[in-house]
This record gives structure tokens, sequence and C-alpha cells, in this order.
């Protein structure tokens, strides 16, 4: 049954359902539609609180799109919906399409885990595994999914903690809890946690929120350098987080998508009488 | 300076310090009764409590010395035969409970559990002596821990749920958006994180059931001689106490004291290990 429901809800893509490996055949459909997600009249509720009011927004392929908006307006919740994290709360129900490369994320056929390995995520705060090591923490993902060979797992280790920008600083401590070092230094590692499953798509959920200046200066240029090789949808309440590091930016308010636009316009000269309020402090 | 000295602030005093002193007393007297039991078996017991007492079976009425090595070793194979059926169950209906179950089956679930574990535990004995005992037409050692491992089920179940309920739900999640499954998320992240919490509440069941007598009364029956067939008989160092405690003799009165310290001293073991190992990092992170 369940080869029933995957050959016939795969829409135009010949690469089947979602496939874990980047360079599957749909790479030449994403440069034709250099959208990552295509997101059609979304509306998600929390048992009967309505929190996302009828949203379409495209977001761009190798390019970093911020979301801001005050608290509650449903950030958060978009944002999970964009690697089926939502699904985790009780009680959610879910409407409209999400189409991530052609293939909706929430046909019948697809695996959360699936999408989840595509799109990763990096949380508010810093969660490394706190039984293992920096080393452990970064392969996890890896060795839970199957992988064995050990000259594998040794390159993915030095590459990822390399692309978080943490190799030099805790090369000679790959052994250590990943708990013993700085709350800067564990967010990269859960960033290079994320990174090592190597997903096309890293969201990240206010990645900065608890961290100060020095640490979060450092986080945003990382974020920056990610910018060629990945799509990131960063959530930030700190809007000069999102005019420093995005190419989009998308007002959000109480559950409805105000203004999405080139991150320099919607800040310079935005569109809505809402998020000029907002961006000038007159409000959240 | 006067307005804020009152009348009756002095006979505010006398009450708080009455109420300290109270509490102290009800706290002396929580304490009191292990240390009445334990000097009291010292006394009695310690004089018996030598190599023989470990290495020798139990001699015939009148003949000095002998042991309770067999009732020893019995407890031993019983509490492994219950750990083979308690653990498992017990530790995957805690992760039933604390990841799985919806709201309502596991108020249900939570119910029977407390249920359980108000059962007096010679039911245990009972409903094993009619399951076991009267279909296999014998005793045996499978029995004895069958009773034993039903007492553990629900204690396991319990003390599991509440420490996998204590894992931060960032774990869960930072494994779940690495794309790995739910059942991995569980076992390598959760339980792992929680491992010594777990292994606490396996050790306080183990130490619960390894003194308990009537479960074993007509289950595991006790055996004077070595077990060889777990299908048979099996003494156990509660059985053995009990029966040498309401015996005639004075010398099997001393070998009842004795095995009673041996007892006690193992479950004191059993919670300086349980102390031992909730001691540094499960503190921390739970």
């Amino acid at each position: 049954m369940a080869v029933n429901t995957m050959s016939s809800s795969t829409p135009t893509s010949q690469s089947g359902a979602m496939n874990p490996t980047p360079t599957s055949p749909a790479t030449a459909a994403e440069l034709v539609t250099a959208n990552a997600f295509a997101v059609k009249d979304l509306s998600i509720w929390y048992g009967e609180k309505q929190a996302i009011k009828n949203i379409s927004i495209d977001i761009p392929v190798m390019a970093i799109t911020a979301i801001i908006g005050p608290s509650g307006c449903g950030k958060s919740t978009f944002i999970r919906c964009l690697n089926r994290m939502h699904e985790l709360v009780p009680r959610t129900r879910v409407e409209g399409k999400i189409l991530f490369h052609g293939e909706d994320l929430y046909a019948a056929g697809s695996d959360p885990a699936m999408v989840r390995r595509r799109v990763g995520m990096v949380f508010q705060k810093s969660n490394p595994f706190p039984t293992m090591s920096i080393e452990e923490n970064v392969l996890v993902g890896l060795r839970l999914n199957g992988v064995r060979n050990r000259q594998v797992l040794n390159e993915r280790l030095e590459k990822s903690l390399r692309r978080a920008a943490l190799w030099d600083e805790v090369k000679n401590d790959l052994k250590k809890p990943g708990m013993s070092i700085s709350g800067g230094q564990q967010q990269r590692l859960c960033i290079a946690r994320a990174l090592a499953v190597e997903p096309e798509v890293l969201l990240m959920d206010e990645p900065c929120s608890a961290l100060d200046p020095i640490a979060t200066a450092k986080i945003e240029e990382l974020i920056r350098e990610l910018r060629d090789q990945y799509t990131i949808v960063i959530v930030t309440h700190n809007m000069q987080q999102a005019s420093r590091v995005s190419d989009r930016t998308a007002f959000f308010y109480v559950g409805e998508l105000i203004e999405f636009g080139d991150t320099a316009q919607l800040f310079n000269r935005p569109r809505e009488r809402q998020t000029e309020d907002y961006i000038t402090g007159r409000f959240g | 300076m006067m307005a804020l000295r009152h009348d009756n602030h002095s006979w505010r005093k006398i009450k708080s310090a009455l109420a300290s002193a109270l509490s102290m007393l009800a706290a002396v007297l929580v304490i009191a009764p292990l240390g009445l039991v334990f000097f009291y078996l010292l006394q009695k017991g310690a004089g018996s409590v030598n190599w023989h007492f470990f290495t020798q079976l139990p001699k015939p009425v009148g003949e000095a010395g002998g042991g309770m090595a067999n009732a020893i070793a019995g407890t031993g194979e019983l509490l492994g035969i219950a750990s083979l059926i308690g653990i498992p169950i017990g530790v995957l209906g805690g992760v039933y409970l604390a990841e799985y179950g919806s709201a309502r089956s596991n108020w249900w679930l939570r119910f029977v559990a407390d249920i359980l574990n108000g059962v007096p535990s010679i039911t245990w004995g009972v409903v094993v002596y009619g399951m076991v005992v009267l279909t296999f037409k014998s005793f045996s050692a499978y029995a004895g821990g069958l009773a034993l491992g039903f007492m553990m089920i629900p204690l396991i179940m319990r003390t599991t749920e509440e420490v996998l309920l204590l894992v931060p739900n960032g774990y869960r999640e930072a494994s779940l958006a690495l794309g790995i499954s739910r059942w991995k998320t569980i076992v390598h992240i959760v339980m792992k994180t929680a491992s010594k919490g777990i292994i606490t509440g396996i050790l306080l069941a183990l130490a619960r059931i390894a003194g308990e007598t009537a479960p074993l009364l007509f289950t595991a029956f006790g055996n004077r001689f070595w077990n060889r067939n777990l299908a048979e008989p099996i003494a156990a160092l509660p059985l053995q106490i009990f029966s040498y405690a309401i015996s005639p003799y004075e010398d099997w009165h001393r070998q009842a004291w004795a095995g009673a310290l041996v007892l006690v001293v193992g479950i004191f073991v059993i919670n300086v290990l349980v102390r031992f190992l909730t001691r540094d990092r499960t503190v921390r992170i739970l």
C-alpha cells in the first residue's frame, strides 16, 4: 500500500520520494525554480487556536531568509512546518501545501525523518547531547542513520566542525564532553551536528538569543559563510540581526505574513504601515 | 524604632521554637527505628556471621554450625529470574508512558500501576500459586521469580517514566531534527541521558523485593539443599529466616539473626550504590 501511495503522489520529478543525497536528479529542476520551498495557503492550528493564517511565501534557494515579528506571531511555528517538527506538538492541524523542490512535504508517502535529513534545524537553546563527547555529538546523526565507515566519519567530523568555524578551537579536545565548552561554542557545535548529515536547508530558530554579543557576532559571520552552500531560514526577533545577515526578510504579525521582500528594501522602504511601525520600534 | 516592636513578639518566638523542636523530634523518630534495627541485628546476629555461614548448607537439627549458602544463592537466582521478567516489561512500560501513550491511556496505565504497587505481596504469591504451581504441580524457582517479577513491573515502570520525563524536550527535538527515527531517538538519546535514573529505579525495585517473604511461601517454597533445577523448589534468604525464626531451636534462632543481618546489609549496599550512581551527572542534567 505504501508503494502505491508513493508512486501515485510523486509529482513532476522522477526522483521518487525524499532522497537523502543532495545530488539527486532534482538538481536540474532546482535551478529552474530557484525556490527551496513554495508555501501555499498554509494555516496551522494548535487545538482551537490558529497560529498561522493562510500564508503563501516562496523561500529562495541558496539565500538567507529572515523571519521577524513580535513574540507569538507564529515565526517559530512557521519554520517548524518546513521540516515537520511542529508535528511533535499534540493536536496540531495543517492546511495548505508546502512544496520542497516541487515535492509535497506532507504527501501521504513522505517520511518526516527523511524530510528532516534534508532540512536540518538549529534551536534557540544550544542542546548538545549531555552524554556525548564533542566528536560523538557531531557524528550522532550519521551513526544513528547507519554510517559505520570510520574514514567517512572522520572526514565528515572535520568538515562539519570547520564549516561551523569550531575546528580550530576544539580539534585537540574532541573527546571532551559536548557540554564542557562555552555557550557560543556549544551553539556552533549544534550547527556542526546539523551540518554533518549534509542537509540542503538549515532552519535556525533564534540561534543567538541566548548568547552574548561576541558569540552572536561569530554565529552571524558563520551564517553568512554558510550562505553559499545552504538555503538558510532564520527566525529572529532581533531586527538588526535580520538586516545584517539576511537577503530577504518576511515580517509576520499575529499569524499573518504582512510583508516579504528584499531585506534592504523592507528595512529602508517598507511597503506596509505595520512593517514600518514594527521596524521603527513603535510596537512589538 | 518603636513601631517595629510588637507586644506579642516573644510569644511568636516561642511558637517558632516549638514548631522547629517538634519537627526535629519527628525527624529523629524517623531515623531511630533504622538505628534500632541495625543495632539489634548486629548484637544478635554478628556473632553467627562467619565464613561457614556463606559457604555451607544448613546442618540437620542438633548439629552445630552450618550456613545459608544455598539460601543466599537462591535469593540471587530468584532476583535474576524476577529481573528477566520485571526489567524489560517495566522499562518498556515506562517508555510507553513517557514517550508514546496518549493522555487517556496513560491515565489508565498509571492508575493500574499504582493499584498494582499497592497490592499486598502475599496476593502475588497466591496468584502465582494458582497460575504456575498448580498447573505444573510443583513449587519452583520459576514460580518464585515470577511472583517477584510481577512486583517489580509497576515499581520500575513508574520510576522509568519519571526519569524519562525529566529529560528536556530539546534533546528529543535535536535528535529528531537530524532525521533520526523516533525509536532510535528514544533508545540512544532519551534513555541514554536518563540511564542512571533508570538503573537507580531498577536497583530500588530489587532492594524492595529482595526481602519479600510472603510471595515466596507457596511459590519458591524453600529448600534445605542446593537447587539443581529451576523447576524445583529453591531456598531464599527471607524464607530461611522465617522458618528458622519460628523453629524451637536456639541454634537456628542465631542463624536467623545472622540471615536477617546479611539481608539488611545487602539492601543497604544496594541503596549506597544508588546514592553513588545518582550523585553527579544525573543530578546536573535531570
